[in-house]
């Protein structure tokens, strides 16, 4: 297992650096960090060049790429950017943890910003999470035992129109109904955007109020893929001998689909989830911007709108290194559940 | 296939032709209600993006008019009109053909790279199949929309408008096409990678390869059309995924650039008019709703169809 766990760490590394180094050099001729510069556009030629010194922007991509790796402590940089390297660098680079500072927000720490916004969009996405795969499973389970019967037909269809809508319509139309007709029409209504109201404060009833929306939209996109994938993992496992032999036997029924069937059933949807939630820690850039809510995904798009490579990247090299770990995880745990899996 | 015999045949079954590859695809696609209703939405959808073209020009598509900015849908503009007073019902006419043209030209870009990088790991195996698989992995660990995101600002600084058949195009629309084509082919190499892996054990590769047929050949010509069926599919779902990525890139602001329009930039920033003007943001998103369903319910139709073994979600 440990020999497992090594090797698989040890396969990520060229796979995280082909990714960084992509996306690096994409970002950094995307996008202009000084054309936007929180807010104060430098004029003057000569001012643009000597930020573009300071910031070590005038250096080729690839230079600037294994800075952002490996870190500049060991050489010079331009700090007053007169075109001559004096100071020695400060950077550490990632491999040594340390992502740099954000260009737009002047001085913090790449991580300090990420993790300021981390847990709003964990909040968000584990709720959303949690909610698919218990809705999923109940609604899996009882149309994989009432096969092709009404219930199971007319949910298919409901499922299947959910699994087709884009997220933008979803929370587009249930904010139109639920809070701005709503609150039209008198009844008791959902706020629109934020995470809290200021007039109230950032208390838990507040932000539970404020997630109702966004988790609605989440979930119901999710939906169909999840209860699908239960459904038909369901057939095939009550289809199984081990399930017949239980019920010939007199077991109730409901320790049959419950304990022996569903223990069994779960093993795929452990991989599902598995490799879906590293990946919600980004996939909600459009939710979040509907619903103005401060995540990693407004992170994200503020980034890429201003040039703020350090932080983009940062938000990158996190979602990378998550799906890595959550892909040996996944598999770990399967082994736990499924005793005749060897890793060796 | 082994069929039981219970009832005595008769002669006229006996001297039928057998039934063409077509003909049984054909004979299980219709039984699938969805399918056929998906299929006949999808003309219709068709015929109202191109047919509609014969109502109103495309200049009248553009035409802004801020007197009449922001008006509920009327007799004069049926669904209302934008904020800078265009009519949404003859932008939602133009923006379905480039909706549609986007999805389809996407996933034959998709179609074409999947294949290509599926077939040659599935096939020559080894050290080719282990880099060509980390080169998937490494682009199935970062979020597809994020990647389009970035590769959207880097390619579409300013691109030049185009002129396709007698009409001005924003060259963003190339841009999109081939960044989403580029970022969605992964999940059919793998596909066409396994297909690969398998078909070219059996027998028949083997008297192709035992004739001295070069690689080309047997990839192209025998391999190949043997594992067309999922590919198919694939390639249809692609088609709805195009649209809504389309969609979603064009909702943030970094898709498609004015004046083409499409269902996905009809919607930028209509968030922000939700209180206001909800047919800014509801016959556009329907639109897409529409045929992003319509296309899905096709397609798994065409799995039942022509790959009744691969029951998958």
């Amino acid at each position: 297992m440990t020999r497992y766990i090594i090797r698989r760490l040890l396969q990520a590394i060229p796979l995280l650096l082909i990714v960084s180094l992509i996306l690096f050099v994409l970002m950094q001729n995307a996008t202009d960090p000084l054309a936007t510069m929180g807010g104060r556009t430098p004029t003057k030629p000569e001012d643009r060049q000597r930020l573009t010194r300071q910031l070590g922007l005038d250096k080729p991509v690839y230079v600037q790429y294994f800075y952002w790796l490996v870190g500049n402590d060991w050489t010079k940089v331009d700090l007053d950017g007169d075109g001559t390297a004096e100071t020695p660098g400060t950077r550490h680079g990632v491999l040594r943890g340390d992502f740099g500072t954000s260009i737009v927000q002047t001085g913090r720490p790449v991580t300090t910003v990420i993790f300021e916004r981390l847990p709003n969009t964990l909040i968000l996405m584990l709720t959303s999470e949690f909610v698919i795969v218990l809705g999923a499973l109940f609604v899996g389970i009882y149309s994989a035992l009432r096969q092709y019967s009404l219930f199971d037909n007319i949910l298919t269809a409901i499922l299947f129109i959910g699994y087709s809508m884009p997220i933008f319509f979803v929370a587009l139309s249930s904010m139109y109904i639920f809070s701005i007709n709503f609150q039209r029409w008198g009844l008791p209504h959902l706020p629109t955007v934020g995470m809290f109201d200021p007039k109230v404060g950032k208390t838990t009833g507040q932000i539970l109020v404020h997630m109702i929306l966004p988790v609605f939209s989440i979930a119901f996109i999710s939906f169909a893929a999840y209860s699908r994938y239960i459904r038909s993992t369901m057939l095939e496992v009550l289809g199984q001998d081990y399930i017949r032999t239980a019920r010939s036997k007199g077991l109730p029924k409901r320790e049959v689909t419950y304990i022996h069937a569903l223990k069994n059933a779960s093993l795929p949807i452990v991989t599902i989830v598995g490799l879906d939630l590293p990946l919600l820690l980004g996939g909600a850039v459009v939710t979040e911007r509907i619903f103005a809510w401060p995540g990693m995904g407004r992170l994200f798009i503020d980034g890429i709108d201003r040039g703020d490579t350090p932080v983009v990247m940062g938000i990158f090299m996190l979602i990378a290194v998550a799906v890595v770990i959550f892909q040996i995880i996944t598999d770990i745990v399967y082994a736990w559940l499924d005793p005749r899996i060897r890793f060796d | 296939m082994t069929t039981q015999v219970n009832t005595p045949i008769t002669v006229a079954e006996v001297e039928a032709p057998p039934l063409s590859l077509g003909n049984l695809t054909w004979r299980r696609f219709r039984r699938h209600k969805m399918a056929i209703f998906g299929a006949v939405v999808l003309i219709l959808l068709t015929f109202y993006s191109f047919g509609g073209a014969l109502f109103f020009t495309e200049k009248y598509s553009n035409y802004t008019n801020t007197k009449e900015r922001l008006q509920s849908p009327n007799a004069k503009h049926p669904f209302g009109t934008d904020t800078v007073g265009r009519d949404i019902l003859a932008r939602t006419i133009y923006g379905g053909q480039i909706s549609i043209l986007i999805g389809i030209t996407a996933a034959f870009v998709e179609v074409m790279i999947g294949i290509l990088i599926g077939a040659i790991a599935g096939y020559f195996g080894g050290n080719i199949d282990a880099v060509l698989m980390r080169f998937t992995e490494a682009m199935l660990n970062i979020p597809q929309l994020l990647l389009l995101i970035v590769m959207s600002k880097f390619f579409s600084g300013n691109v030049p408008n185009i002129n396709i058949l007698g009409r001005e195009l924003s060259g963003s629309v190339i841009v999109i096409i081939l960044i989403i084509g580029v970022t969605s082919w992964p999940y059919l190499a793998r596909i066409v990678r396994a297909e690969f892996l398998s078909i070219k054990e059996r027998e028949f590769i083997l008297a192709a390869r035992a004739t001295g047929t070069s690689s080309w050949e047997i990839i192209f010509k025998h391999i190949l059309p043997n594992s067309i069926a999922p590919i198919v599919v694939s390639a249809t779902l692609g088609v709805a995924g195009a649209i809504s990525l389309e969609a979603y890139v064009s909702f943030l602001g970094m898709g498609v650039r004015a004046p083409t329009a499409t269902w996905g930039n009809m919607l930028e920033n209509a968030y922000r008019y939700i209180e206001t003007a909800y047919w800014l943001w509801l016959f556009p998103g329907l639109l897409i709703v529409l045929i992003t369903l319509s296309i899905n319910f096709l397609g798994d139709g065409l799995r039942d169809a022509l790959d009744p073994r691969s029951r998958t979600v």
